[in-house]
């Protein structure tokens, strides 16, 4: 109170406070954007790290790492790391810096609200860590079950669920009031004549982000709460004992589940929107299709989760309905893939690191995509389900789908960030690391899930050990690749090349947004008075 | 408590956590086992590598099908996976024909009006269309033969599946018989381990098998692609695939749902052998059991060495998985019957524990799965093994008092 | 869109959200402890929950301060308009959580469980079991203890339907006041509310004594009683917000804070006051009466 009501009117013009209370207490967009970047950056390292520990583990039949529970633990909390810790704050911090200033907002619209959604991401990975580390300090089993949380065998578990239920409703709470205040900003804080279909699709894709985390963030919420009372009051919404159905929990896991995975998948479809058409000098072909493309995806995205429980017994009607619900969602993802591919035709394309991204994720998101559809067709899937055929599919879906698009805006938006270039030819020396070490990781795992290896095993037969040591040579190869990704983001925040305002060439044609108006680092404070689109 | 590492720390003592038995790995594990973490790896890599010329026998596809509805799928996996490549094709065909010929290097100038001519114009409709089109058509294959799948016809044998951590209970309705099938042990099994039981599923080959799949505590899954789909095993539910196995031949599976610890140490062995062969083993298993029954419900009243004796049998098939062969437990989940309280208490609070199980953890309640001989036996066993030396034996007769 | 020209709100560094994050986090953890039987628990939900409660109090003193002080332009108004909306869609879809659980439970698992339907077969696991609802005799009677008595729709279900509904009237009677400008008939209306509000409550509190003491209708009674308070526990945890709230807002009319044209805070309360009114509604027709 003290500070505002003092002085009136004069809350835009100071320069950052100095020391800690610029970023615990920040109202600043840009500042809340870069500590969810850095905050993401951190927990790719720790949840890569785990995914490093379950690669050592699998590298040889037999167990020579850790034990089997600790093994479970780790893919959970890997899987758990990445989704919420990785890939949605990551994308959260650049729907923080970039819709802002595309919209020529002066900051978020709620900007107390953003500096809640952020801080709770600490509080949840404390929670979550605590939970991983819980089991050494007697607080009996940990979670060993994926990060799909299945009871009964969650109900097992002993204190190390609990804090991973409170951790995803901490994590739950600040995406949910991440998306109100994102919504809100690209509905009410447009500059004049920024009609919302002159926004750059980043926008778009963001928003339909933030209206499918509202829909389904609350089922994870209610199913996991439902999970805390079984646990510990006696109630049965999972037990057959008592007229419950474990499956119960499955359906509302995946109600949140399938529509999140398309929540990591749009922020990234938003920069390849951007970064293309910048690359091939040439307007995004089809932006209308694209906008309601994304609002079938949006639509069908929410009523196809049972794709992931084929094997449970629904009835035959359910079933079907399922399946060809979800192989639809083949037309608008493809219509966005191919008008990504029309955007490139015939245009003057170069090749930078951004670039070699998108287009590295159009192919490998295809090959995903062409997975999914077959892990769609229920009979297969009954073939294919919890082996390591769907491993393979969701990391060629998630790595590139969502981490490549993530790296692809890093490296695009670096120069606005930080007002210095960073060293393109380290830069493509990162991304055809990463492609390769990538494929060499997972296409192997295709041949191996076909072979019969289950998901989430510890110890193997040897008839198996073939594609795991290929596997997990990639792996390291690709862990050790996220070190040269440190360094150019390190160098590039301390020095550089100075960049322009616009620092890439095609960028005016790429986005209609208003980013590139402003300095390179942009100032703390923008847009204070709207500027007016003609 | 703490975790054990397995191989960084001392104490590697059960026997699921022994190095693998492959003759390429044994090398290295016989060698100083935790010398060096560098020095080891670089040597797996070596010998890693190595072995790669096996990869002549590796597997690259679905196991080869043996009944009429694998067969199916098989075919239908292999459409959608040509589907696959064929759109890989097209991307990468017209990604990469952009990438050579619409490049600024080579001095091409974008045409700004591309999205304006009739083709960007309709494209929107365009590409659904046909995607569209081609979506149909999978969905209409996968309907038959999903239809297929879910046909369960009444059938010449009936084998309850049920899954339990962490082993399989097979149950013959027809014929009342009981099969308990769990994991071979690396000592017996050899390059075979994690893919051999000590007690394989016996069905007769040509016949229409129905399995009902449940489980007793957590979701499992039942799964030997060779002969049938996956379905879960769900506490409390029941669900039904089923399968005529065409051709003679021992089949291997495994778990196929996360059920927790011993989740990569439940596999599964289908012996699938001629009508005839099937009958006399049948014949034979039923004379086992009425000789059992005899056994256990005559009064004989047991001593302590035959009642121990019978109870490690029993001991090592179902508790050893959680609580370990040496008594020991494994930390911090399963607690060690060395020495435990109740093993070395009050019988009442041993018996109970072992036919009721305990809620909400992974001991399950015996009593409704092992006969009176049998949880007398164990019971009396972990009485007196692990140094535990109670001295007391109970009879099958105060577990029939004790069940009420 | 920007209603041009006017200066848009951005508030100097705050540290309620911080003090927020402390609350939520000193809450969880210590619900976790506690669940787990140890002692620490209570404390620091204790103390998370003090500090939440204070929060509340600094942070909207804050912004009612603000707003008092004119800095809020139209279109910060509709920012916090439009962040409620939304705030009460994911509230709906929470709740659309129970709704689907309580469908799924009596209309799938059940059946099953009662031999119909794909799963039927399951019904060789349970003899004999039928499937009933309200569910009196759960599949395993040994594990969980028997409902004596389902709940009616009558009595008190229904009377607390009447409540919530008049509520929901003199909510919109005191918007009337608020609109007339007369500051009387706008806190006679917010009083009256607050006192039906107040009312339903000490009904739920009544009727849940009952449920456990001479119905058996527990938590632990199987499905029924599971989802039976876990709708109505939810539910009335969000009137209980929703009367404290009241309450704030009351005081505030007494205290002259809102204007016939700006009262964002009035509107927010009363819509949120009418989304648990539908609620309510919903639970009436689906968990007490069909
Ligand atoms: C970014 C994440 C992401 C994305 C985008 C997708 C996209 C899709 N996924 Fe995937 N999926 C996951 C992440 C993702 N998935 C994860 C994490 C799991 C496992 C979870 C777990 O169990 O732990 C999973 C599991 C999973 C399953 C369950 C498998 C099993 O457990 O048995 C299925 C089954 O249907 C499926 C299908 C699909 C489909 C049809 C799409 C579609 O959206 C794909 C659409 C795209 C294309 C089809 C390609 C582009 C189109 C063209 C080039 C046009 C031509 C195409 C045709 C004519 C077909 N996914
Ligand atoms: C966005 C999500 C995401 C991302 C980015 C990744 C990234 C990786 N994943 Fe993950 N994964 C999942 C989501 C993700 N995964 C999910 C949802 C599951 C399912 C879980 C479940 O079954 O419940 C899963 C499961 C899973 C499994 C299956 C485990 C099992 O079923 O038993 C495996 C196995 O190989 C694996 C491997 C990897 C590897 C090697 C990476 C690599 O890409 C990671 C690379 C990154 C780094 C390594 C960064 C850090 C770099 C260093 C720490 C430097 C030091 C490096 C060295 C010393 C080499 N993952
Ligand atoms: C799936 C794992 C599993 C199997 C198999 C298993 N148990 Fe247990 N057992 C447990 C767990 C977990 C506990 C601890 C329960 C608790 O928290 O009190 C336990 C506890 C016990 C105890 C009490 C020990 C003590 O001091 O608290 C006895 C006795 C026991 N089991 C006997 C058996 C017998 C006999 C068998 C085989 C017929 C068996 N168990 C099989 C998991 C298992
Ligand atoms: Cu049983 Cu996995
Ligand atoms: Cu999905």
């Amino acid at each position: 109170m003290s500070t505002v009501a003092a002085h009136h009117d004069d809350d835009h013009h100071h320069a950052p406070p100095a020391g800690m209370k610029r970023w615990l207490f920040s109202t600043n967009h840009k500042d809340i954007g870069t500590m969810y970047l850095i905050f993401s950056l951190i927990m790719l390292f720790l949840g890569g790290g785990m995914a490093m520990l379950i690669r050592a583990e699998l590298y040889m039949p037999g167990l020579q790492l850790l034990e089997p529970d600790l093994y479970n633990n780790m893919v959970t909390n890997h899987a758990l790391i990445m989704v919420f810790g990785v890939v949605m704050p990551a994308a959260a911090g650049m729907a923080n810096w970039m819709i802002p200033l595309m919209i020529g907002a002066p900051d978020m619209a709620l900007p107390r609200l953003n500096n809640l959604s952020f801080w709770l991401l600490p509080a949840g990975a404390t929670l979550l860590i605590m939970s991983v580390l819980a089991p050494f300090f007697g607080g009996g089993a940990p979670v060993n079950t994926g990060w799909t949380l299945y009871p009964p065998l969650s109900i097992q578990a002993g204190m190390s669920m609990d804090l991973l239920i409170f951790t995803l409703h901490v994590l739950g709470i600040s995406s949910i009031l991440a998306s109100i205040n994102i919504i809100t900003t690209i509905i009410n804080m447009r500059a004049p004549g920024m009609t919302m279909m002159k926004m750059p699709l980043f926008v778009w894709a963001w928003f339909f982000t933030a209206v499918l985390l509202i829909i389904v963030m609350p089922a994870l919420a209610g199913g996991v709460t439902m999970l805390l009372f079984d646990r510990h009051f006696g109630t049965s919404f999972f037990d057959a004992a008592g007229g419950g159905d474990p499956v119960l929990f499955q359906h509302l896991f995946w109600f949140f589940g399938h529509p999140e995975v398309y929540v990591l998948l749009l922020p990234s479809i938003g920069v390849m929107g951007v970064v293309i058409p910048t690359f091939s000098r040439k307007p995004l072909f089809g932006y209308k299709s694209l906008v309601w493309g994304m609002v079938v995806l949006t639509i069908l995205g929410c009523v196809v989760w049972a794709h992931h429980q084929y094997t449970i017994g629904m009835s035959v009607f359910a079933t079907k309905y399922f399946m060809i619900g979800t192989i639809l969602i083949s037309i608008p993802v493809g219509l966005m893939i191919f008008n990504f591919v029309f955007t490139m035709w015939r245009g003057a394309m170069t090749f930078e690191t951004p670039m070699l991204f998108s287009i590295a994720i159009i192919i490998m998101f295809s090959f995903a995509g062409a997975t999914g559809v077959m892990l769609a067709v229920v009979p297969a899937d009954l073939q294919y389900h919890d082996t390591y055929f769907v491993v393979a599919h969701f990391h060629y879906a998630l790595i590139p789908g969502a981490l490549f698009g993530l790296y692809a805006g890093v490296f695009y938006w670096l120069p606005k960030w930080t007002g210095h270039m960073y060293n393109e030819k380290l830069g493509k020396i990162f991304f055809w690391w990463t492609t390769i070490a990538f494929n060499v990781t997972f296409f192997p795992q295709h041949f191996s899930g076909l072979a019969g290896m289950p998901r989430r095993i510890v110890d193997y037969g040897v008839q198996f050990q073939e594609f795991n040591v290929i596997s997990s040579i990639g792996g390291f190869a690709f862990g050790l690749s996220h070190l040269l990704f440190l360094y150019i983001i390190i160098q590039t925040v301390r020095g550089g090349k100075k960049a322009p305002a616009m620092p890439w060439e095609g960028a005016q044609i790429g986005t209609s947004g208003l980013e590139w108006t402003v300095s390179s680092p942009p100032p703390h404070h923008t847009f204070t008075t709207p500027p007016t689109v003609k | 408590m703490s975790y054990h590492f397995g191989a960084l720390s001392g104490s590697v003592s059960h026997s699921i956590q022994e190095p693998h038995p492959n003759s390429k790995s044994k090398v290295i594990h016989n060698t100083s086992y935790r010398k060096n973490l560098f020095v080891r790896s670089a040597a797996i890599t070596t010998f890693a590598l190595g072995s790669l010329p096996a990869w002549a026998e590796m597997k690259l596809n679905l196991v080869e099908p043996v009944s009429p509805l694998t067969k199916s799928v098989y075919d239908l996996h292999m459409i959608t996976s040509w589907l696959a490549f064929w759109i890989m094709v097209v991307v990468i065909g017209l990604v990469g024909y952009a990438m050579i010929k619409f490049r600024k290097s080579k001095n091409y100038q974008a045409d700004q009006t591309f999205h304006e001519n009739s083709f960007g114009r309709w494209s929107w409709l365009l590409v659904p269309v046909i995607v569209l089109g081609i979506d149909l058509s999978i969905a209409g294959k996968a309907n038959n033969t999903f239809d297929q799948v879910e046909d369960i016809g009444t059938a010449d044998v009936t084998v309850k599946v049920t899954g339990s951590q962490w082993k399989w209970t097979y149950d013959y309705i027809e014929d009342d018989i009981r099969l308990i099938s769990s994991i071979k042990k690396k000592e017996d099994a050899g390059d075979e381990y994690l893919r051999s039981v000590d007690e394989p599923l016996v069905l007769p080959v040509n016949q229409r098998i129905r399995f009902l799949h449940t489980a007793t505590d957590v979701l499992h899954a039942w799964w030997v692609p060779a002969i049938a789909v996956k379905k879960d095993s769900i506490p409390g539910y029941i669900n039904e695939t089923w399968t005529v196995i065409e051709r003679e031949g021992l089949y291997t599976g495994q778990c196929a749902e996360n059920c927790g610890t011993g989740h990569a140490y439940m596999p599964i062995q289908v012996a699938a052998v001629s009508a005839d062969a099937y009958q006399s083993w049948m014949a034979e298993k039923k004379s086992k059991k009425q000789a059992e029954i005899a056994l256990a419900s005559s009064d004989k009243i047991w001593t302590v060495e035959e009642m121990s004796a019978k109870g490690e049998e029993v001991y090592n098939t179902f508790c050893s998985a959680c609580h370990q062969p040496g008594g020991e437990g494994l930390a911090p989940v399963f607690p060690a019957l060395k020495g435990s309280p109740i093993a070395t208490g009050d019988i009442a609070a041993h018996l109970n524990i072992v036919i009721n199980g305990k809620q909400g953890t992974a001991m399950s309640a015996w009593g409704a799965q092992l006969s009176d001989l049998q949880i007398a036996a164990v019971v009396t066993y972990e009485r007196n093994a692990f140094g535990n030396n109670v001295g007391d034996v109970v009879q099958p007769s105060d577990i029939k008092a004790a069940r009420k | 869109m920007a209603a041009t020209g006017e200066h848009y709100y951005v508030p100097e560094g705050s540290h309620w959200p911080i003090i927020a994050v402390a609350g939520i986090f000193l809450t969880v953890l210590g619900f976790a402890f506690w669940a787990n039987g140890m002692s620490f628990g209570p404390f620091s939900t204790v103390a998370g929950l003090c500090i939440i409660f204070y929060l509340f109090y600094g942070w909207f003193n804050d912004v009612i301060d603000e707003s008092m002080s004119g800095k809020y332009s139209t279109q910060v108004d509709t920012s916090f308009r439009q962040g409620m909306m939304w705030f009460i869609t994911s509230e709906v879809f929470f709740f659309a959580a129970f709704f689907g659980t309580l469908y799924y439970i009596r209309n799938i698992a059940l059946p099953y469980l009662s031999g119909e339907g794909h799963l039927g077969s399951s019904n060789l696991l349970w003899d004999g079991f039928k499937a009933t609802w309200p569910l009196v005799n759960t599949p395993d009677p040994d594990k969980y203890t028997q409902v004596k008595e389902a709940m009616g729709a009558g009595g008190i279900p229904l009377y607390n339907t009447i409540i919530l509904l008049t509520s929901g009237a003199t909510i919109t009677w005191a918007h009337w006041g608020l609109k007339k400008n007369s500051k009387t008939h706008l806190v006679t209306g917010l009083a009256c509310t607050v006192a039906l509000g107040l009312f339903f409550l000490s009904l739920q509190v009544y009727e849940y004594v009952h449920a456990y003491q001479e119905l058996g209708l527990t938590l632990a009674s199987g499905v029924y009683g599971s989802t039976f308070f876990m709708l109505t526990g939810f539910h009335g945890m969000h009137v209980t917000i929703g009367t404290i709230m009241l309450i704030v807002i009351t005081v505030r009319s007494i205290k002259d804070h809102f204007t016939v044209e700006k009262h964002f805070a009035f509107e927010a309360v009363a819509w949120y006051w009418h989304f648990v009114d539908v609620v309510w509604l919903g639970l009436y027709i689906f968990v007490y009466w069909i």
